[in-house]
């Protein structure tokens, strides 16, 4: 048990001074996911307590959080400087296939919200 | 070499002299050009020899559909309910249907009237399918360019272009959703497969177009929501993680999934259907995976990444297996429906669900079916396996894979010989293509002089063959030999697959033709007399009885109402019917009171020999109407075992509706010479009852050649 605990620690110490060394705008991204996700999950809690009618409603909600931050994530490995496949790709390029996903997405919710 | 060819020419074309690059250019666009009017123009056997009309029985209500898109505008149609069909339940069309086809239809319709070329719905209709047939050759030729070389490509498309099993379903005239759906299925898989390859947002995007414009065609868009996470599935157990398969997959499945469920159809079964699951499944396992990788290159250490490992893994399959257990036991998520379900146990269909069973493309594949349908692709399909095994890469997984998958398929339902077609004619292209490439390249190396010494390995390629040279002096002329042979094999399948395409694929189904006594050919156009003379001689709001096969196309063609027609989506409906064609008649004209039946219309081969007709049809009615309503028993159409029509037949057999019907001065008839008067010749035998009498219907019209037989329901007599 000791062990497991202080493995535990470890872990959590490792990673927090890994993941300080981020450069700002991959934090920045990662903010904006934790958001989007938590606002998915908040929608997932009021559906609990009201119910899922009208469900395409819900869906679109749900799925719109979940989309972005999805989408999010793919910019994110895409202008990571450390990613070797991605070393062509200028930045510019991924923000603005993550622009033009994103307004797709936003468009077909605008179409399902009903 | 190329410069020196060109010297005969004058001078002033000897300036257009092209570099090699340029040529190959050249000799692709026009190879290609020549492809895509050649999948074209086969495909037109049956304008040429009938006249440009639909064919068969499902594309004459995606026909009447389309009319109604492009008289009354996209809204309409969209939320129309259809009151002519299902008598008295009528049809939401919008919300059953996939739409894909007739906006498509439409759209081109549109577009050739916005460039002054008043063409009738009907010809657009007609010609849609060859057109996307030549459209998805050039998508075969990118994807094949995309997973081997251009060389396979250009061998893809001409494949693809002539290969019956395609061509079955996509001919001129058969405006069904397949001719549409083959050519989003590819398109769609290309697009995956490069978004895989590259890692790009904006071809994933490209893809969630392609799965959307396929949901919306057809109904087999399940197979690609069931392929794509198998095939990230083997992905990640081989190793071949990467996150340009995040990228794809993920934008793919979100936006493709949001997409599709804008169809009304669809609806949200994405979310709740069990066949829908393995891609939601998948999503999350790869959102796991991702997070581990990126945990790994954080922690940069071993042991530490270990037990952390431990911990979110038997976290995750906790959670998945309880998500998956409450979701299928408390009925959220529903099971397979039987129509996939008898593809996973084929013998699910015959015992539970007889209006599946009984359509005859649904019956499982016979060996000839496989030779008619791919001819030589049959063999070069396992060498095409081996090829792509040889050099194993994302894209190679995925053609394997397709190819696998859906080869099972095609083996269970001879419908789906069609969606393994692209890929049977992909896997066999790299086969030929790189075979030839090697022989072409064996004939080309010169044989260089022994420089080297027999123990030395230089390293260099055309040393090494230098080398082998030497050792097998005939290797050049093997080498063109094989040339030839896979030249002539290439030949017979071209030779093979227009004469399929000629004798079996083009007719029409609604005008029939045979070959007289004196050679010539006779012409059967029985179907469309019957549908006009309904349409002609019957009141507006007539209501018009028959077998389901025939529902389309009396709405489309004879514009009155029918009971029951081929969307089949109300087995009792039907029940109703088959039960009251299998009663005597007095029980059947009380069912037909309480549906206010106006006519029925039963088709008869036996004057012609015409073998699809109703009394072949009838046990089906039976086992149909008896699966709802148990008064209805097969065994009561049955001489021990044996289905007859003649002397020796059940009592409840020669004196049911459909007999009655079928049969009525069939008696006074002689179709054949030497036979005696009422022989059926599609059974062969003499009726058993031939002095038939109805009492509550009266013959209204009977066609040229006896095919098709509409009689009027009596009003109740009056109480006197």
């Amino acid at each position: 048990m000791p062990r497991a605990t202080s493995d535990a620690k470890l872990l959590i110490q490792s990673l927090t001074k890994a993941y300080a060394a981020t450069p700002t705008n991959l934090k920045i991204i990662d903010l904006y996911v934790i958001c989007a996700v938590a606002t998915a999950l908040m929608q997932v809690a009021y559906m609990g307590l009201v119910g899922s009618f009208p469900f395409n409603s819900f869906l679109s909600g749900v799925l719109s959080c979940i989309g972005t931050a999805v989408l999010a994530v793919c910019l994110r490995i895409q202008v990571n400087k450390d990613n070797k496949e991605f070393k062509d790709l200028p930045p510019e390029r991924a923000f603005a296939d993550f622009i033009l996903c994103n307004l797709v997405l936003h468009l077909v919710i605008m179409n399902f919200l009903g | 070499m190329a410069t020196a060819a060109l010297d005969f020419l004058p001078a002033p074309l000897r300036s257009l002299r092209l570099k090699t690059k340029q040529q190959e250019l050249l000799l692709r666009v026009s190879a290609l050009a020549l492809i895509y009017v050649l999948a074209f123009a086969v495909r037109l056997f049956s304008v040429l020899r009938y006249e440009s009309m639909i064919h068969e029985f499902d594309p004459y209500f995606n026909y009447r559909t389309t009319l109604f898109l492009s008289e009354n505008g996209f809204s309409e149609f969209w939320n129309w309910f259809d009151s002519e069909s299902w008598y008295p339940l009528g049809r939401v069309v919008g919300g059953t249907l996939f739409p894909g086809l007739m906006v498509t239809a439409a759209l081109l319709h549109r577009l050739l009237r916005a460039l002054s070329l008043a063409v009738h719905i009907r010809e657009v209709c007609v010609l849609t399918a060859p057109f996307f047939a030549a459209n998805t050759t050039l998508v075969a030729y990118a994807f094949g360019r995309e997973i081997w070389d251009s060389g396979a490509g250009l061998v893809a498309a001409a494949l693809i272009a002539i290969v019956p099993g395609y061509i079955s379903r996509s001919v001129a005239g058969s405006y069904d959703n397949e001719g549409v759906a083959i050519f989003a299925l590819l398109l769609t898989f290309y697009l995956f497969v490069r978004a895989v390859n590259t890692g790009s947002l904006a071809w994933a995007l490209a893809s969630a177009f392609g799965y959307f414009y396929m949901v919306s065609a057809w109904g087999g868009y399940v197979f690609i929501i069931n392929l794509v996470p198998l095939y990230v599935l083997v992905l990640l157990v081989t190793g071949r993680y990467s996150q340009r398969l995040y990228v794809a997959y993920n934008c793919m499945y979100v936006l493709g999934m949001l997409l599709a469920m804008q169809i009304r159809f669809v609806g949200f079964q994405h979310v709740q259907s069990g066949e829908h699951m393995a891609a939601m499944g998948v999503f999350f396992l790869l959102q796991v995976f991702f997070f581990l990788d990126w945990v790994k290159y954080l922690l940069n250490d071993a042991r530490l990444f270990k037990s952390f490992l431990r911990i979110t893994l038997t976290c995750v399959i906790t959670v998945g297996t309880l998500a998956l257990v409450i979701g299928t036991a408390s009925g959220y998520i529903s099971p397979w429906t039987g129509r996939f379900y008898s593809l996973l146990d084929p013998t699910y269909a015959k015992d539970h669900i007889p209006i599946i069973a009984s359509v005859s493309e649904h019956q499982p594949t016979a060996w000839s079916s496989f030779m008619f349908d791919f001819h030589i692709l049959l063999f070069l399909f396992p060498a095409g396996l081996y090829f792509c095994f040889k050099r194993l890469s994302d894209a190679t997984i995925f053609i394997v894979m397709y190819g696998l998958t859906s080869m099972y398929f095609a083996g269970v339902m001879v419908r789906l010989i069609l969606v393994a077609a692209p890929a049977v004619c992909l896997i066999s292209a790299i086969a030929a293509s790189a075979t030839i490439k090697n022989l072409t390249t064996l004939i080309r190396t010169k044989s260089k002089s022994p420089q080297v010494t027999s123990g030395k390995t230089t390293g260099s390629k055309a040393a090494a063959k230098g080398a082998v040279d030497q050792s097998l002096p005939f290797q050049h002329n093997a080498a063109i030999a094989l040339l030839l042979g896979a030249f002539y094999l290439l030949s017979r399948y071209a030779i093979h697959c227009t004469w399929v395409t000629s004798e079996a694929y083009s007719s029409p189904s609604i005008v029939l033709a045979a070959r007289g006594h004196n050679g010539g050919r006779v012409i059967f156009d029985d179907y469309r007399e019957a549908y006009y003379w309904l349409r002609q001689n019957t009141p507006p709001d007539a209501k018009i009885m028959s077998w389901w096969d025939y529902g389309y196309q009396i709405t489309a063609m004879g514009n009155r109402t029918v009971i029951v027609d081929n969307n089949t989506w109300n087995n009792t409906h039907i029940a109703t019917v088959g039960r009251a064609m299998s009663s005597y008649e007095d029980e059947a004209y009380e069912i037909m009171q309480s549906l206010d039946v106006n006519y029925v219309l039963v088709v008869f081969g036996g004057v012609t020999g015409y073998s699809s007709d109703d009394i072949n049809k009838f046990l089906w009615m039976v086992r149909i109407g008896g699966g709802v309503f148990p008064v209805i028993k097969e065994p009561d159409y049955l001489v021990n075992g044996e289905y007859r029509v003649d002397k020796g037949a059940a009592p409840k057999m020669l004196n049911c509706l459909m007999y009655k019907l079928c049969y009525y001065r069939f008696g006074e008839l002689t179709t054949e010479y030497g036979k005696p008067p009422g022989y059926d010749r599609v059974r062969g035998v003499e009726i058993g009852n031939k002095d038939i009498k109805l009492e509550y219907l009266e013959e209204a019209y009977t066609t040229s050649n006896w095919i098709v037989r509409i009689y009027k329901v009596k009003p109740p007599k009056n109480r006197s």
